[in-house]
């Protein structure tokens, strides 16, 4: 009888790259949910617009390179790569900004490389950043959170995603905005000056990022990634913003509190640094890349342009992950220098 | 208590090791044939010392080791050789070898045994010498000649000879078996190996699923009143690796490139203890071992003492093996076994296991995808590598980065392998990494001897043409120096003479 001649390991354990994706597009549901719970329905007409693009992308992407497309749907890389940009874009933001975002996230930040696992960028954050250079006005003009301004009805919210520009709405600065055009208030009376600035961190963002937190712990509990890079991340961050906090001045660069549960911080933190494919690879490497994004979040956000600088210290330090990855190499088995 | 340490990484895959009813021994029938074949070891063949046609007892030897690296084989029972030819064996090539075939005649009659019961008094070197001359090696699964590691030379002193009862393969229960059904034969072999070793101590070390095995040995100890210490640690894969449970055990680490005696251990399996006590005190070869027999397609699972050279076909009939379509047959276990390609291939000294799995039970593997590199192969790595980044390297067949990332401190455990979401096959990948650059290792030197030659000659023909330029400049020299001082140009001289020749040709008789 002929048998079979198949190379060990012989078992296999039930982990599958579509079931980290899965896990991943989950843990994204509280932040999204509290997300249109504040803002309304743009980011839910944002991730279904994206994901539509995207599959569409991937799959004719696929088909051109002469690959199985539903093999490479299926791993569901391609949904969590639209759904973070999307997550990242403003809600009511005109649909042909998600189009363009979508089509280079997908074409010029995974594709152009040879798709899943090849890319040295962080796909989602590519197409972030083209976005945010070449519509810096649509993608700094954020909507008010439930609270100043009524929340947009799902008909409203289309009609103003498809046809930008038939209805008036008001937009304005998020809170990291008003702390950088802040010129003469000390950061207290700051946050009692504008209505924007209630709570911790911003009305609604603190509870943004507490459930973007939330979803991170859950991927931290299903061993998704290690802690490394967004504990560095946030550490570091956290780090220089007690640093330049100098008691509240109106130069202050905000407490720590503000800058980690503002923005896009958690969402950074577990959702896009976490991006195993573009960031170093061990966990010592980890820990330099997270906390080196963490510092230049910081620096970005104070001394930027900007209105959010997650996405260049992403891809700035993606830069850097071979070189980081060249100096720390963990230490094998066998050649721990002998302790004298 | 010994303080137990923890390894880097390790993966708990499901055990299966009740499926073979560990600590009980099936007795299963002879085999009308006996296939040997000669090199059961790591190193050198055996050369046979019997012809085809001879009648041989049990316990004789059918082929001489070979060198320091090599063992004997000796016949497991009484017989007549068939042939001495090339037979398939169980091997990941997939290839043959030389082989001893036995005819059995149910007789098995035995040559005269004679043991030594006064171990204690004769000298180690002897006694190792005995050893190898039962044809012992590693039982283990590397199969290395235990006599030369029972000698590591005067400049490596041993400390502490390390039992190895970890087992921690799944679905493998025969050293578990061993260790319940001899356990006071394994404490008389754990003395006389460390006897022959002089280590002021011994140690076996056991995971702790196995509290059966614990028991038996602990029993056995207390009987023996050897001072013999025994330490269960927690099941974890692959915490069996020879470096990894020196590191369980003691803290420390072997250093890459190095073997254990280089910091005073030498780890042993519990196999290769009982096998050296029947070899001491019984003057028996190693002729038998016990072999798991495990699997789903099998109806009657069980360990059995198997002759080396049984073929693996008639293990599995005997088991009650339904054989499937698209059937992988695995020599060893699932982790680190590999398939048999011909059930024809005999039983050896390392073969601990034989698995006939269903296909729903290991499920054959799937399509690979794409290495996202999320670093769950190199939280696994017991080795503290880092898998995802060996595998772009060999992928990209970078040998100098591959190098780098110390590619050869890589046990070939598969734990990457297993956890890996994408389903790559690292380990394969890893071999050919290795073998490719022992390739290119050979091709340089060789390449760098040719260079060497080719320098060599051309040295040596400079040599020889500057010699050639040094005698006609001398010659040269001394010509010009006769012309300048007797006055008399050899040129001129000739043309004289010449001339003069034909003048006399020229003149009439």
């Amino acid at each position: 009888m002929s048998l079979l001649r198949v190379t060990s390991p012989h078992a296999s354990g039930l982990g599958k790259v579509s079931a980290v994706m899965r896990d991943v597009l989950l843990a994204t549901v509280p932040g999204v949910l509290v997300m249109t719970w504040f803002f309304g329905p743009g980011t839910l007409i944002n991730l279904v617009l994206g994901a539509a693009v995207a599959l569409a992308l991937e799959y004719g992407v696929m088909a051109l390179r002469g690959r199985d497309p539903r093999v490479a749907i299926s791993d569901l890389s391609v949904l969590v790569t639209s759904t973070l940009l999307c997550i990242a874009l403003p809600p009511y933001a005109p649909w042909w900004l998600i189009v363009i975002g979508v089509f280079t996230a997908v074409l010029l930040g995974k594709q152009v490389f040879g798709g899943l696992g090849y890319n040295p960028f962080n796909p989602a954050m590519v197409g972030y950043v083209v976005l945010l250079i070449s519509f810096p006005i649509q993608m700094s003009s954020w909507a008010l959170p439930r609270g100043l301004e009524p929340v947009p009805g799902v008909g409203e919210a289309l009609q103003r995603v498809f046809s930008p520009g038939s209805i008036d709405a008001l937009t304005g600065a998020t809170p990291l905005d008003l702390l950088r055009q802040n010129t003469g208030l000390l950061f207290e009376d700051l946050m009692m000056s504008r209505p924007e600035l209630s709570g911790w961190a911003g009305l609604g963002w603190f509870e943004v990022n507490l459930a973007f937190l939330l979803g991170g712990l859950w991927l931290l509990y299903r061993r998704v990634f290690t802690w490394h890079a967004p504990i560095a991340m946030l550490a570091a961050l956290g780090l220089c913003a007690l640093m330049g906090y100098d008691g509240g001045s109106s130069q202050s660069g905000g407490s720590a509190l503000f800058h980690l549960f503002s923005g896009a911080s958690m969402f950074a933190a577990f959702f896009i640094i976490t991006d195993p494919v573009s960031s170093a690879v061990s966990n010592r490497g980890r820990l330099i890349f997270g906390a080196l994004i963490g510092l230049l979040v910081y620096l970005i956000r104070t001394l930027g342009n900007y209105p959010d600088a997650v996405a260049f210290a992403v891809l700035i330090l993606n830069f850097c992950a071979p070189f980081i990855d060249h100096y720390t190499q963990p230490t094998v088995y066998g050649t721990r220098k002998p302790t004298p | 208590m010994r303080v137990i340490h923890d390894i880097h990484g390790g993966i708990h895959p499901p055990e299966r090791k009740a499926l073979s009813q560990p600590g009980t021994l099936q007795s299963l029938a002879l085999p009308p044939l006996l296939v040997l074949p000669l090199r059961q070891h790591l190193g050198v063949p055996a050369r046979p010392v019997v012809a085809v046609g001879d009648a041989v007892l049990g316990g004789q030897m059918l082929a001489e080791a070979n060198g320091v690296m090599s063992v004997p084989i000796h016949a497991p029972t009484s017989g007549t050789v068939r042939a001495i030819e090339s037979r398939p064996i169980a091997h990941a090539s997939g290839l043959e070898d030389i082989c001893i075939e036995l005819e059995t005649d149910g007789q098995d009659q035995w040559v005269v045994l004679e043991g030594m019961l006064d171990w204690r008094d004769r000298e180690p070197t002897m006694l190792a010498e005995q050893i190898r001359s039962a044809g012992i090696a590693g039982m283990g699964g590397a199969g290395f000649p235990t006599a030369v590691k029972l000698t590591p030379g005067p400049q490596r002193p041993i400390e502490l000879l390390l039992i190895n009862g970890t087992e921690c393969e799944p679905y493998i229960t025969a050293d578990d078996t061993l260790m319940q059904c001899y356990a006071d034969q394994l404490i008389e072999g754990a003395m006389i190996l460390a006897h022959i070793l002089g280590a002021d101590s011994t140690l076996i070390g056991i995971e702790d699923n196995k509290p059966e095995a614990i028991a038996c040995v602990q029993a056995a100890v207390v009987k023996a009143n050897a001072s013999i210490e025994i330490a269960s640690f927690p099941t974890k894969y692959p915490s069996g690796g020879e470096k990894q449970v020196i590191e369980i055990l003691t803290g420390v680490q072997v250093p890459s490139g190095g073997i254990p005696a280089d910091i005073g251990i030498v780890c042993l399996n519990p196999g290769t203890a009982v096998a050296a006590r029947e070899a001491i005190v019984e003057g028996k070869p190693l002729t038998h071992r016990i072999v798991t027999l495990t699997g789903e397609a099998l109806s009657q699972p069980c360990n059995t003492l198997a002759c080396l050279g049984t073929p693996i076909d008639h293990l599995l009939q005997e088991a009650g093996w339904a054989a499937e379509v698209r059937q992988r047959v695995i020599h060893g276990g699932p982790m680190m076994g590999f398939a048999v390609s011909n059930l024809d291939a005999p039983v050896t000294k390392i073969t601990n296991c034989v698995l006939a799995p269903t296909q729903s039970e290991l499920p054959l593997p799937a399509e690979p995808k794409p290495c996202i590199r999320c670093g769950h192969c190199a939280e696994a790595c017991p080795a503290s590598l880092l898998p995802q980044q060996l595998y772009w390297y060999a992928r990209a067949k970078d040998q100098e980065q591959l190098t780098t990332h110390r590619l050869f401190d890589c046990i070939e455990c598969g734990a990457c392998a297993y956890v890996c979401p994408s389903h790559i096959p690292l380990v394969q990948y890893y071999r050919a990494a290795k073998g490719q650059i022992r390739d290119s290792e050979q091709e340089r030197k060789r390449s760098d001897n040719s260079r060497e030659r080719f320098e060599a000659r051309e040295s040596r023909l400079a040599e020889e043409a500057a010699a050639r330029e040094a005698k006609r400049a001398a010659r040269k020299a001394a010509a010009q120096q006769q012309a300048t001082s007797g006055g008399v140009d050899p040129v001129q001289a000739a043309i004289e003479r010449a001339k003069a020749k034909k003048a006399q040709q020229g003149s009439p008789v």
